[in-house]
């Protein structure tokens, strides 16, 4: 069937999403700074925010390597 | 529930037929404007209307208004509004040319209402994990939600009926989550975005009578994004829009920049005598989800490639549902 492979990268990207999920659950949930007054909420979400462009790189070199193995095939054009 | 439903079949209904009976009109206004554009993929390569957003848009208008008179709340404005916005940015670029950076920047813009009206959760929640708070992080999010759904809608606008088939299907899958997790005000201005799309599904299909540019698919786009945050379903919304963020990413994993499809010279796929659909050989060429339908594979014509696509978006659609029930377990 024509794009039965896409299927397969759409399957494994769901997968990525779920997997994803709970790592950012898991690494930024706890992350809570305190001992600075004001700056607690901001000092915490800075370094949230370049956990999870790190995590959102990750995700995407993952899933980028997902894709060269999936597609490897089509890809040689 | 009983308002709810009266609420969902007025508002559809209104939405659906308020599309169905302007779109001809607005073709036919098109037209004698001279505002055609020729659709390359077809035999003698027919002139067809366009944009068809403002239809869209007057269809969201009319039945989101509706839905406010029912349930007079903030959401809906939210929705509303930035869709709006989301319209005027796709009509700038319809009138002109603009640069590769110009829509996502727009489209961030747009996001503004949602934020000034504070109707979101600034936690995001994730099937299975539970919640992560992150309430100025969030707000980023907002804005990127909206210019990826946006541009993702527009960038799977390539063939005839795929924007508003894909939408009405992708915005099915949203509704169904949205009712799974009880949130019903704003699953029926799901509602409202898939018989928008429908309707305008019968004049955009194989062979089309209008197409939605810029201003229609960033319109359908765009809703889409702020119902997925005004609803709290992000993560559900982003399983659902599979195929179109596979093209996007395929798209820029090839190019490697942001830059306007028209830009570049080499196409992905070429066509055939008998007007089907191949993938080309060129490796200056994107690589794209049409592309890769056609990799390795026979030439398919135009409508053959779209019923893949809608396969492949009903598939997303069911790991979107399947994710909003999984939304419910917490492990």
């Amino acid at each position: 069937m024509s794009g039965s492979s896409i299927f397969v990268f759409i399957f494994a990207m769901w997968i990525l999403i779920i997997i994803g999920g709970g790592i950012s659950v898991l690494i930024l949930a706890p992350i809570e700074i305190s001992g600075y007054s004001e700056f607690d909420l901001i000092i915490s979400s800075a370094i949230k925010a370049v956990v999870s462009i790190g995590l959102v790189i990750t995700w995407i070199f993952i899933l980028s390597k997902v894709k060269n193995w999936i597609f490897s095939s089509q890809l040689k054009v | 529930m009983q308002p709810q439903i009266i609420a969902a079949i007025i508002v559809s209904s209104i939405a659906f037929f308020s599309v169905f009976v302007i779109t001809p009109f607005l073709i036919k206004a098109l037209e004698k404007r001279n505002s055609v554009v020729k659709d390359y993929h077809r035999k003698g390569g027919a002139m067809v209307a366009r944009p068809g957003g403002p239809s869209i848009i007057a269809g969201i208008l009319i039945s989101g208004i509706v839905l406010y008179a029912f349930f007079p709340k903030t959401e809906i404005v939210a929705i509303l509004t930035t869709t709006a916005l989301a319209f005027f940015v796709g009509l700038v670029d319809d009138k002109k040319v603009m640069g590769g950076w110009f829509k996502p920047l727009a489209l961030a813009a747009t996001a503004i209402p949602i934020l000034l009206l504070g109707v979101y959760d600034s936690d995001l929640s994730f099937p299975l994990f539970g919640d992560v708070k992150i309430p100025l992080l969030y707000l980023g999010v907002v804005v990127i939600m909206i210019s990826i759904t946006g541009n993702t809608i527009n960038s799977i606008d390539v063939l005839n009926g795929v924007a508003s088939g894909f939408m009405v299907i992708a915005g099915s899958a949203l509704t169904i989550s949205l009712i799974i997790l009880q949130n019903y005000e704003v699953a029926i201005a799901s509602l409202v975005l898939v018989f928008t799309s429908l309707a305008f599904y019968k004049y955009h299909k194989f062979p089309s009578k209008i197409f939605p540019g810029d201003s229609g698919a960033l319109t359908l786009g765009a809703m889409y994004g702020a119902i997925a945050i005004v609803g709290q379903v992000e993560v559900v919304a982003a399983i659902a829009l599979g195929p179109a963020i596979i093209n996007s990413f395929l798209f820029l994993s090839s190019m490697k920049r942001i830059v306007e499809h028209r830009e570049i010279k080499a196409k992905p796929v070429s066509l055939t005598e008998d007007f089907k659909l191949k993938a080309t050989s060129d490796k200056d060429a994107s690589v794209t989800l049409v592309r890769l339908i056609l990799a390795g594979g026979r030439p398919l014509t135009e409508k053959e490639i779209g019923y893949v696509i809608f396969r492949l978006t009903i598939f997303s659609g069911i790991l979107a549902i399947i994710t909003a029930f999984m939304m419910e377990i917490s492990l």
